[in-house]
């Protein structure tokens, strides 16, 4: 193929985002439209009748606070990052990974109080399902969070993530921000609509 | 820090030294080069095209001419001929479901938008490369490893799916319902996730590449309108697959964790399911969300491709250019709010079916915009009738004679009669199947010099057009008639009832124009393949065309263009103005060039060109 040339940078462009925070938001943008549609799909089946009043775990508040502390953090985290305080980045991140994990946990054990309270995933009325599902699929987007999160905290101890660096701690910081606002949505959702 | 800038500059230095020395696995396999992806997109989408056509000339047969023995087929079918030469009934509906998945999702939506997505936008709108050559790549294999799960589950022994392409529940959500419902359903439902996936990324890096890598110069009001309807369809894509994802979603967990969404008050053979409480309307809801844009998915890229080979070669700028844009945004936007059209009989309420009613004939109106416009800027053409010429005439008559039959569906009381007949069969064909696959061939007609650097055989693309416009028409047309005689769509066979004997004739005739047609197009794959070596070499700018990618040598290396990305100064649309020298002036032509075609307006542009610093005034 060619190789007789030199890739030109583009003078001024148009309009100009980073690509991959754009893609970034473009792809939180598909994970909207998932949620979007299954709580229309959840309030369509709500109007359509046979429903079941469910009552929703108590663990679900400890852990919307877990998420939101957990946002706090990463937030001072990417604060120190521009101000290249590096071991305040670390330990936030670090944090921010804990709380996460303790959001995950304290997600299995709201399921483990759905259960107490008979309350399954399978074999009731859709209203019970829908309430493993939403969180369930939630969680999943927050394990691939966590993963995300790994990366980035293995490259703050590489002393790769600083003030002329900040692009994937930002990334993960609106991911992760992301994530915890839909969490919050979902359970507001579900408690205004549960029954 | 310092180390750590200068090990990212390894890094970088590194990829490009990669990217240099490609070797065949990098260069055509697993390329990131947007040519070569799209015409992987395009290989693998013609490849499908000829099997989806295979299954439809199958069930045609058995359509037209349900009394005769079809025992021939028992090499390929194998069991699924019966002892008696006849076709299996459950396999007739794996047919249509397989026919209707293929060509919606992996002709018109992979092979299209895949095909022109990737191969214009980083030309017409002067970038070295989509703006992540990655994930450019992961689409494709997420495409191709979709396609490898549904051709395989072709072959299975239950059968592929067999519940329509539209996959409605209970029907799809029972393993048992029928054989198709099985391991087939299974099949689709994980290859469509792996579709939508790669249509996903190929989308974000459409939507993120028109934004910002667009060359100096090239402002939105001057994108050709094959970019804006790349753009939008990206964008309906975007905020409509992840809709169908939520439905396979819950449709996988009633069937395989048996939860009951879309399930209640079920009885096979005479034992109740377990399953309380679900609404299979539901899914339709949440399927048709999808499904409609989906239609316009389809459709807008063609339109855009359309545009631009009709300008070009009616050598005329297009009329309207703001209303077109206009329209395809309103047509994207008008697309999320008519799913129910495809609901009238769900027995949803009268009074939000009118609601839907009007919403839906709504869409007409920019589309007969679109229509008008095409014809205004054909009126009074000095024509050229290329190949691609005429198959995008050929889009717009059956945009118009598709589109004249939604607006009879689009009013609930007729569709009452219409909806699940033939009728519909006919519209959706003309309006989205041929339309869109017309906009498809134009587009390989007129960019294949600049995808292979050689030029197709024009006579045979003309013998090709004729036979398929005409066979479009013969098969479909006679269809609209069936329908309103009340033939159900996805019936095996209808010699049981004595009240559609009469249309046993015009059935046959219909099948023979499908075979015809079907055999045509070999025509057109013949030739493909034959000119991409054989073909005459192509000048460097075949049809006198305006925009970017004909300012790139023959074949444009990775990076497209050998040196400068050109600026653009002009809209694409300077055909035939009056005083040029010539009848077409490229939009890398500053107004400085071209004082004797220049409006006042323009002259006085002149001066923020030189502001640039950029070129110099030639006195
Ligand atoms: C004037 C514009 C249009 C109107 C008012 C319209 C209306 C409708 C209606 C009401 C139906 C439902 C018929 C039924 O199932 O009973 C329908 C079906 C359909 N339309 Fe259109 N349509 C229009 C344009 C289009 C376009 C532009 C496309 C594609 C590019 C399209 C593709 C389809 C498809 C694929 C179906 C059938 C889906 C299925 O049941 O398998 N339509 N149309
Ligand atoms: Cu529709």
């Amino acid at each position: 193929m060619a190789e007789s040339f030199k890739i030109v940078e583009n003078p001024e462009k148009p309009l100009s985002m980073h690509p991959k925070k754009f893609a970034l938001w473009l792809f939180l943008v598909t994970i909207v439209m998932i949620f979007a549609s299954l709580t229309s799909a959840y309030l369509v089946k709500k109007g359509d009748g046979n429903w079941r009043t469910v009552d929703l775990p108590s663990l679900f508040w400890v852990t919307s606070g877990i998420i939101v502390v957990s946002s706090a953090v990463l937030h001072i985290a990417y604060r120190a990052a521009k101000k290249d305080l590096i071991e305040n980045v670390k330990w936030g991140l670090l944090i921010t990974l804990v709380l996460g994990i303790a959001f995950t946990v304290g997600q299995f054990y709201s399921w483990g109080q759905l259960i107490d309270n008979n309350i399954y995933l399978v074999g009731g009325n859709p209203s019970e399902s829908f309430v493993y599902l939403l969180s369930g699929f939630h969680l999943l987007h927050v394990v691939g969070g966590l993963i995300f999160g790994i990366v980035v905290t293995v490259n703050a101890f590489k002393y790769k993530v600083h003030s002329k660096s900040t692009t994937q701690i930002e990334m993960f910081a609106t991911y992760w921000h992301f994530v915890g606002a839909l969490w919050i949505y979902l359970f507001v959702f579900l408690m205004l609509n549960h029954q | 820090m310092s180390t750590a800038e200068a090990k990212i500059a390894e890094e970088v230095g590194h990829d490009e030294h990669h990217e240099h020395h490609g070797n065949f696995f990098t260069n055509y396999i697993f390329s990131t080069d947007h040519k070569v992806i799209a015409k992987q997109f395009l290989i693998t989408g013609i490849f499908w095209a000829m099997i989806g056509g295979a299954l439809s000339v199958i069930f045609r047969m058995q359509l037209g001419f349900p009394e005769s023995s079809l025992s021939w087929l028992k090499p390929i079918l194998g069991q699924w001929i019966t002892a008696e030469g006849k076709l299996d009934p459950e396999f007739y509906l794996a047919l249509v479901t397989m026919h209707g998945t293929i060509m919606v999702f992996f002709v018109l939506t992979a092979g299209l938008s895949g095909t022109f997505s990737n191969f214009l936008i980083p030309l017409q709108i002067g970038a070295r490369d989509m703006a992540s050559g990655f994930m450019n790549m992961l689409s494709y294999w997420f495409f191709f490893a979709s396609s490898v799960i549904m051709f395989i589950s072709l072959f299975i022994e239950t059968g592929p799916a067999s519940g329509g392409w539209v996959i409605y529940p209970p029907l799809s959500a029972l393993p048992q319902a029928m054989n198709g419902s099985g391991l087939g359903m299974s099949m689709w439902l994980v290859a469509m996730a792996l579709f939508i996936v790669s249509t996903l990324l190929g989308g974000i890096n459409y939507i993120t590449t028109v934004i910002n890598l667009r060359t100096k110069g090239l402002s939105f009001s001057k994108l050709p309108l094959t970019i804006w309807a790349f753009f939008l369809t990206a964008v309906i894509g975007l905020l409509s697959f992840p809709v169908l994802f939520s439905a396979a979603l819950l449709l996988i967990m009633d069937r395989n964790f048996g939860t009951s969404f879309f399930l209640s008050d079920i009885y096979i053979n005479g034992e109740a399911l377990p399953n309380q409480g679900g609404s299979p309307v539901l899914f339709q809801h949440l399927f048709w969300f999808l499904g409609h844009p989906e239609v316009y998915i389809v459709l807008l890229p063609a339109l855009g491709i359309t545009s631009e080979v009709i300008s070009t070669n009616a050598r005329k700028p297009i009329f309207g250019y703001m209303a077109m844009v206009g329209s395809m945004i309103v047509i994207g936007f008008l697309s999320f709010i008519v799913w129910a059209h495809h609901m009238f009989v769900t027995g949803m309420n009268p009074f939000l079916g009118s609601v839907f009613t009007l919403l839906t004939l709504i869409i007409a109106v920019p589309s007969a915009i679109k229509v008008f416009n095409y014809i205004t800027t054909l009126w009074g053409a000095n024509i050229k009738l290329t190949p691609a010429m005429l198959f995008s005439i050929g889009l717009v008559s059956f945009f118009i004679s598709g589109g004249l039959t939604g607006i009879f569906l689009g009013n609930s009381p007729v569709d009452i009669q219409l909806h699940d007949t033939y009728f519909v069969v006919a519209h959706f064909h003309l309006v989205m199947g041929s339309a869109s696959f017309f906009g498809m061939l134009a587009g390989v007609y007129h960019w294949f010099p600049k995808m292979f650097g050689r030029m197709m055989n024009a006579k045979l693309g003309y013998i090709h057009f004729w036979l398929t416009f005409t066979g479009v028409y013969l098969v479909f047309f006679p269809l609209h008639y069936i329908g309103i005689a009340g033939f159900p769509r996805r019936y095996y066979s209808f010699t049981n009832f004595n009240a559609f004997n009469d249309f046993a004739d015009l059935n046959m005739f219909v099948s023979v124009a499908a075979i015809i047609t079907f055999v045509a197009q070999f025509i057109f794959v013949f030739n493909f393949f034959y000119s991409i070596w054989k073909g005459k070499l192509a000048p460097a700018n075949p049809w006198g065309s305006n925009t970017l990618e004909w300012t790139t040598p023959r074949f444009p290396g990775h990076g497209n263009w050998p040196g400068e990305i050109p600026t653009v100064y002009r809209w694409p649309y300077d055909y035939s103005k009056p005083g040029a020298k010539e009848d077409f002036i490229p939009q890398h032509i500053p107004y400085s060039e071209t004082p004797e075609s220049n409006t006042p307006e323009e002259n006085e542009k002149i001066k923020l060109e030189s502001g640039n610093g950029d070129i110099e005034i030639k006195a």
